[in-house]
């Protein structure tokens, strides 16, 4: 009872005093408030990132076991000769690959080489690009399993129906 | 919903606890082989370096001057035209692997970008213009800008899609 009767006049001598302290804080100079929100914002950067930095690391390690584990040899490989088949071959192949879209780009003409048709080359290089099974579970960590998922499905019909327009489109002009 | 959380925290500990196992596994069996792949990862850790710094720079840059009202304005839900122009030019002119574009995005997304800009950035980041010339080497003038015409056309749709499937 004591207590309850104390509080409320405790309550308007300090909501005075801390009227005071904002109204001194609100006339201090703003350079210095204005640097630690610089510091803030990046301090928050800095943890957010930090927060993504082992699955970034996991996905960097897997890379590196790709590069080493998958050779040309072995992607090559896989295509059996049939215009459609390859096709999606391509495109599964390149989408469980990764690494630089150089890459893709040498190996897809030591495809053609191989006499890999252009359409089966065009999905594997624009699936290698676009769809990222390697990098999915930092994907969906970060932007959500959902938007990851449908993502990934879309650009990997996408892969196969580009290089159909690509190679229609270029049979058409030459 | 707080376990979830928590589960969800520690998912990029469990992943990269599982890539160091993969590689104690594969090293019992292929010691040259994982060794070069730890140095293939080193090289590609020295390549993504600045990469990240520029991630981290934009994250914090982003925090300090653009607010949600900012981000809904260019690439939020009014933001029209101008949001696919936006997402489609930063797709293509951004560096770097894909991955290390992820915790930017996730800060734009929870600011108001629409997720099929997202889609289509992501979708644009193949389009690579210091690459070209190795792609015209390989393939001809003519078909890297056919593929790159249609692939520009792609990252639109699959932007249109990505945000009807999630409405």
């Amino acid at each position: 009872m004591h207590k309850q009767l104390l509080l409320p006049s405790i309550h308007r001598r300090l909501k005075g005093k801390v009227e005071d302290v904002t109204i001194t804080l609100m006339n201090t100079p703003e350079i210095p408030n204005k640097s630690k929100n610089i510091l803030a914002s990046f301090y928050k950067a800095l943890k957010n990132f930090g927060a993504m930095l082992p699955m970034l690391l996991g996905i960097t390690l897997l890379l590196g076991l790709f590069q080493t584990f998958v050779s040309n040899q072995i992607i090559s490989s896989v295509f059996s000769g049939n215009l459609w088949r390859d096709a999606l071959i391509g495109a599964m192949t390149g989408s469980i690959s990764a690494g630089n879209p150089i890459i893709s780009y040498i190996i897809g003409g030591e495809l053609l080489k191989q006499e890999v048709s252009l359409l089966a080359v065009t999905s594997f290089m624009v699936a290698w690009v676009t769809v990222g099974v390697i990098q999915l579970p930092a994907e969906a960590l970060i932007l959500g399993r959902r938007f990851a998922i449908a993502r990934n499905i879309i650009s990997f019909i996408l892969s196969i129906l580009v290089s159909i327009a690509t190679v229609a489109t270029l049979t058409l002009i030459q | 919903m707080e376990k979830k959380k928590k589960g969800k925290a520690y998912a990029g500990y469990y992943f990269l606890g599982l890539v160091v196992f993969l590689y104690f596994f594969l090293f019992l069996f292929e010691p040259e082989k994982t060794q070069s792949s730890l140095l293939a990862t080193g090289n590609l850790l020295v390549k993504i370096i600045p990469v990240l710094i520029l991630v981290v720079f934009f994250m914090g840059i982003m925090n300090y001057f653009i607010g949600p009202q900012k981000v809904l304005k260019y690439v939020g839900k009014g933001s029209g035209i101008k949001g696919w122009f936006l997402a489609i030019s930063t797709g293509i002119l951004s560096h770097g692997p894909v991955y290390v574009w992820f915790p930017l995005l996730k800060e734009l997304r929870d600011r108001g970008m629409r997720k099929g800009l997202v889609a289509a950035f992501l979708y644009n980041r193949s389009v690579k213009i210091p690459l070209l010339p190795v792609m015209i080497y390989y393939f001809g003038l003519t078909f890297a800008v056919v593929l790159l015409f249609y692939m520009v056309i792609a990252s639109v749709v699959e932007g249109k899609i990505v945000e009807t499937l999630e409405e």
